[in-house]
């Protein structure tokens, strides 16, 4: 017999339906709604009071016209009048109207919580279940407050009923998604980690399901969960297929409970005791040889649960990276699949390897898989199995079998469905560049990305390709002579004739040589482009117009003529016209010479992150922008304990690297010129130089010089996911970390179990440049690695900090250096922060840490005699140029100890300045960008009483009193 | 965890849909078409998962779907969910529907929208799987009806029975009744004797 007879439906609801359904158009659709919900309104406003059944009727028509995608903006006060009915049916379609149609802020939650508290003290399991569905799918923070102290009562409460206990773990489980502050820890968690070893089968899947949750956030307060887990498995993969009755899913034992556990177990590292680890291995092992028996029945379910358990097997191997055996078996196993006839598991074979090619027992292992994944990428029909193979290409691929790939992938391209193009192509890009060993094949990968698929090439592409051309001196004349035949081509992407336009005004030198490729050809074949292109193209070729001028005087008259021209002159585009204008003039009336320095050949861009590797990440998400590991499961949690990087190891190269940094402050002038601006545009302004200041006139010049620096995209390093998990946002509290580095310029600025951050500075006049050392500690890589640094509030315009961009990886118990180059504006009080930001296992992890900049780093030292001391000491008499502080002694008050604060402060200490010899006298200026401040200082120690005083003079308050707050704290 | 479960017809109509986060009205209905504009344009026979549509959060989630004569069924499901385990749970549902309604058609889930929500509710809870057992589901789903139909006792009797009738008449019932056959082609579970 059907458990739901057709016949006994609500007949006004069956001719409601029926009469939507002959709806011949969607006006008839919507007034036949109209009219019934005018019906209902009235109906539920009527004197007459309606009976469970009629309310019921109309809350099921309201559901339903609901579905079709119409607003109901009433009817909610009768479905909570339906909870508190005696009346399963109606108490069970009022619950149903609330968990689909009441969004968790609705002003009745006080009203249902009502409801639900009295469900929930019934003792009526059937009630108490349909209670705690509510509560589940609502989830809304009033709920979680009413609630969070009571579902973990009625979970572990012995007299519970199963199937109560199994909606109470999830209620609970969903409570701590939305509300995790709500919900306490407390007693119960060890008797929810027993109910693993619960005699129903539901209960277990749902316990498993919420400990998999709380283990992620909490790992240590669950660590029990493993050897249960594993006992558990174990037990469910030995067992007979028929031993778990009702829960064997065509011949497989518990599939879905074994996909949970071993979940849970991916919270976790290797068990480290033998015997659970060697039971464990042994489930596995018993997975993967089941997936080698012949099938027990030929049904699709039979294998797809098999198959899912298989997976899930797979992945915790792979987590655990840790058995070679292991591996290379689920290596093969994948192997097999990626050749199976069912799509799906061709689909997840190609998914999992992606995530195996990065363990480095397996890397080699998945390479030799190649040939069928690109024989998936030309053969595959379903383009979401075509994508994976793009993804495990890219995984996979290395500096020996790149030009493979990429090719494979290029050639793909031509045919690629369209909505994957875009990503190929920033792929490709990557993958062209990182593994490029000569740089004549980065450059034709690069053209012919833009001839096969030139309207999916980003501008961050080409200008990539500009800056490797401009960077590196051995390809400029290849790539000259290549992007000049790429333009012969009848009809060219206007991104060749970008590219190619920078390539020929820079480097058109190279090729003019070749009469095949004389300045006036390569002029004519440039400008024959003009007319087809866009205005930004257009702009960029007049500036290679002028630039030609330059390389080659011969063809000055001709580009003249068509700068000269109407068309030109006065075209309607004002970035054109003054271009030309501005082009004209410069090509008439400045020397060679002039002409020459300003057009000089662009100076190489500073090393930075490729600009496409950031457009990746912003197109896939945070996630799955880097092959090397495994990201794309979200809900794996960092694993605690595998910080097992000796800190000493990283202590030491910390401080051992930083051998760049003897010479350092020779570089003054270029600290000041990328303070101010990119040193690209370093063109610009001797353009502007030339016109005597004339900026107003000359804003052309900037794009000319700027081109694809204008990308330059500091925005990428600074966090800005709003989501992130605060994981372990420790700030250190102990020592103010500038405290400790008033006086010192090296050491370690902070440390926590992931990460330790050593600091190596230097300082001259008012620029400075700092030396980050970031030690990741572990043995995992930390991915999307973002340092940046904020200057907060007012010392935004006191200080500038321009932090070079470092790479976005730091391998396991390597180091990442990062340079900071900061310049003192005027005198500053806050220090600046630096926000780091990295992905570490599945989560991102956030640190701010103060940076140790404090005004006093920016003081020269000033030697001067006794009596000149006291002549300024005298002048800087006013009452507010002098502060003073008296204070106790917080160190023993040693005089060599106190000499050397006094120098690591940066002041010049005066031996026999003061009549009292104990008395220390130190001088020093203060450099800001503005202003130079002069200082002096005393310090008068008495032993007896173990204070001190400390007095401070300078021409400015701010400096007397800021120098006066720093120095003090270190005594 | 499961985000949404939609079913609709093959022209787009929603049949049912329960998101288990919250989405504004709007939304949801705009994640219904998205969802059925990715998944109707696939072929038959190609895999059953693909990337979510940027409503329901891009390649973060992914849809997991089974076609039965005139109904997808379509699971959003993030990360932590088994591809295959999930595939199973859609059988499972639909064998539970049929099961429960006597061959099950789209007809069934249209006027008895409340009972498919409630067969779903033993099975799917808050996102998150409560039941795969079948033999459960439906002892729970039986124990249901037993109680309705305590409940509607004798005064429950007359319009069951007017409507028992007045549904043979419907006009379109018969015009539609044929695809009745949704060709789920339930095995006869050697564990179920």
């Amino acid at each position: 017999m059907p458990a739901v007879s057709k016949g006994d439906g609500m007949r006004g609801l069956a001719v409601f339906i029926s009469d939507i359904r002959n709806c011949k158009s969607k006006e008839a659709e919507i007034k036949r709604i109209n009219k019934e919900l005018a019906n209902i309104r009235s109906k539920f406003k009527g004197d007459k009071a309606l009976d469970g059944y009629s309310k019921k009727k109309y809350v099921c028509k309201l559901l339903f016209i609901f579905l079709l995608g119409h607003d109901i903006d009433f009817g909610h006060m009768e479905a909570v009048n339906l909870l508190s009915s005696n009346k399963y049916t109606e108490k069970q379609i009022g619950y149903l109207f609330i968990s689909v149609l009441v969004n968790s802020n609705s002003d009745l939650i006080s009203l249902i919580n009502n409801a639900i508290k009295n469900d929930l003290s019934s003792r009526n399991p059937t009630f108490m279940n349909l209670a705690l569905h509510c509560i589940a799918n609502v989830g809304s923070r009033e709920m979680a407050e009413a609630f969070a102290a009571e579902v973990p009562r009625i979970l572990v409460a012995g007299d519970t009923m199963d199937s109560v206990k199994q909606s109470a773990a999830l209620c609970l489980l969903r409570l701590n998604r939305t509300s995790p502050d709500l919900v306490p820890m407390g007693e119960w968690t060890t008797r929810v980690v027993h109910l693993l070893n619960d005699q129903h089968l539901g209960v277990v899947t749902a316990a498993t399901s919420l400990i998999t949750t709380l283990a992620q956030k909490s790992p240590e307060d669950f660590k029990t969960s493993v050897s249960l887990a594993v006992a558990r498995l174990s037990r469910i993969v030995s067992s007979a297929s028929t031993d778990l009755q009702d829960y064997t899913y065509y011949f497989v034992a518990a599939p879905w409970l074994s996909v949970k556990l071993l979940r849970l177990l991916q919270c976790y590292p290797p068990p480290e005791d033998g015997a659970i680890r060697g039971r464990l291995t042994e489930c596995l092992e018993t997975i993967l040889n089941k997936a080698q028996e012949p099938p027990k029945s030929k049904k699709v379910q039979h294998s797809n649960a098999k198959n899912a358990v298989l997976f899930e097997a797979i992945s915790l191997i792979i987590h655990h990276d840790s058995e070679p055996t292991l591996l290379v078996r689920a290596c093969n196993q994948l192997g097999q699949f990626l050749q199976h006839r069912e799509t799906n598991l061709r689909y997840l074979a190609l998914e999992s390897m992606c995530t195996l090619a990065s363990s480095e027992f397996s890397h080699e292992a998945v390479k030799t898989h190649i040939e069928t994944v690109i024989n998936a990428l030309k053969s595959e029909r379903d383009v979401s199995v075509r994508q994976r193979a793009v993804d495990l290409l890219y995984a996979m691929c290395d500096r020996s079998n790149a030009k493979q790939i990429v090719a494979e992938m290029l050639s793909y391209l031509e045919t690629a469905d369209y909505s994957i193009r875009e990503e190929i192509v920033l792929k490709v890009a990557i993958l062209a560049e990182k593994y490029a060993v000569d740089y004549t094949w980065y450059v034709d990968t690069i053209l012919n990305l833009i001839r096969f698929a030139g309207d999916y090439v980003s501008d961050e592409v080409w200008y990539r390709v500009i800056q490797i051309v401009i960077n590196r001196d051995e390809v400029q004349g290849y790539a000259a002579k290549t992007v000049f035949e790429a333009l012969q081509a009848p009809a060219c992407h206007e991104n060749l004739v970008k590219v190619g336009g920078y390539i020929l005004g820079e480097f058109g030198n190279l090729i003019a040589g070749d009469s095949r490729s004389s300045p006036l050809i390569q002029f004519d074949l440039l400008h024959s482009k003009f007319h087809l292109c866009t205005v930004p193209t257009r702009a960029l070729l007049l500036s290679a117009y002028i630039k030609f001028i330059n390389l080659f005087p011969e063809v000055k008259g001709t580009i003249q003529v068509v700068l000269r021209s109407d068309s030109q002159l006065r075209n309607a585009d004002v970035e054109l016209q003054q271009r030309a204008v501005e082009y004209l003039r410069l090509s008439c009336i400045a020397s060679t010479d002039i002409l020459a320095t300003v057009l000089e050949e662009m100076p190489p861009f500073p090393e930075r992150e490729s600009s496409i590797l950031a457009k990746l990440k912003r197109k896939k998400g945070p996630g799955n922008l880097h092959p090397d590991l495994d990201e794309n499961r979200k809900e794996r949690s960092v694993n605690g304990g595998t910080a097992d990087h000796s800190s000493t190891t990283s202590n030491a190269k910390v401080f051992a690297s930083p051998t760049t940094s003897t010479d350092l402050l020779g570089l003054g002038s270029t600290i000041a010129t990328q303070n101010s601006a990119p040193p690209a545009s370093k063109g610009a302004s001797l353009l502007v130089d030339v016109f005597s200041g004339n900026t107003a006139a000359f804003p052309v010049a900037t794009p000319v010089a700027v081109g694809p620096v204008a990308d330059e995209n500091f925005s990428s390093f600074l966090p800005n996911t709003p989501q992130v998990a605060y994981a372990n946002a420790t700030l250190p509290t102990a020592e103010e970390p500038e405290d400790k580095f008033v006086c010192k310029n090296n050491g370690v600025l902070y440390e926590n179990q992931l990460l330790q951050i050593g600091l190596k500075s230097e300082f001259r006049q008012n620029l400075g440049r700092m030396y980050v050392f970031f030690g990741n500690k572990t043995s995992t890589q930390f991915m999307n690695f973002a340092a940046s640094v904020v200057c907060q509030d007012a010392l935004q315009a006191q200080l500038n900090v321009h932090a070079k961009p470092a790479d976005p990886t730091v391998d396991g118990g390597a180091q990442l250096q990062q340079i900071l180059n900061i310049e003192c504006v005027s005198d500053f009080v806050d220090a600046p922060v630096l926000n780091i930001q990295f992905r570490y296992g599945g989560t991102l992890q956030n640190i701010a840490v103060k940076l140790p900049i404090t005004l006093n780093k920016f003081f020269q030292p000033t030697e001067m005699t006794s009596l000149d001391f006291f002549q300024r000491w005298k002048q800087l008499g006013a009452p507010q140029q002098e502060v003073q502080n008296i204070f106790k002694a917080r160190h023993s008050m040693d005089t060599e100890v106190t000499k050397a604060k006094i120098m690591g402060f940066g002041a010049a200490l005066l031996d026999g300045v003061d009549p009292n010899p104990f008395n220390f006298v130190g001088a020093g200026v203060i450099h800001t960008k503005t202003t130079q401040v002069g200082c002096l200082l005393r310090l008068e120690p008495n032993t007896q009483a173990q204070m001190y005083r400390l007095t401070l003079r300078t021409s400015r308050d701010t400096v007397s009193q800021r120098l006066c707050d720093l120095l003090s704290e270190q005594f | 965890m499961i985000k949404a479960i939609l079913i609709f017809n093959n022209h787009g109509k929603p049949r049912l849909s329960k998101f288990y986060e919250h989405y504004s009205e709007d939304t949801e209905q705009q994640i219904i078409r998205e969802t059925f504009h990715l998944v109707s344009k696939r072929d038959e026979n190609v895999c059953n998962f693909l990337e979510g549509g940027m409503l329901i959060g891009g390649s973060e989630n992914k849809l997991i779907y089974r076609h039965y004569a005139t109904l997808y069924f379509v699971f959003c499901v993030d990360s932590s969910e088994s591809e295959l385990g999930i595939l199973g749970l859609i059988q499972v549902f639909v064998e539970t529907l049929d099961k429960c309604f006597e061959n099950v058609c789209e007809l069934d889930l249209i006027f008895h929208v409340d009972k498919v929500h409630n067969i779903l509710a033993e099975m799917v809870m808050g996102g998150m799987v409560l039941e795969t057992n079948m033999n459960e589901i439906i002892t729970q789903v039986d124990a249901q009806n037993k109680m309705e139909k305590s409940e509607a006792g004798i005064a429950g009797a007359p319009a069951r029975a007017v409507s028992a009738v007045k549904n043979m008449n419907l006009p379109e019932m018969p015009r539609n009744i044929n695809i009745g056959d949704i060709s789920i082609k339930v095995p006869n579970l050697p564990s179920f004797k």
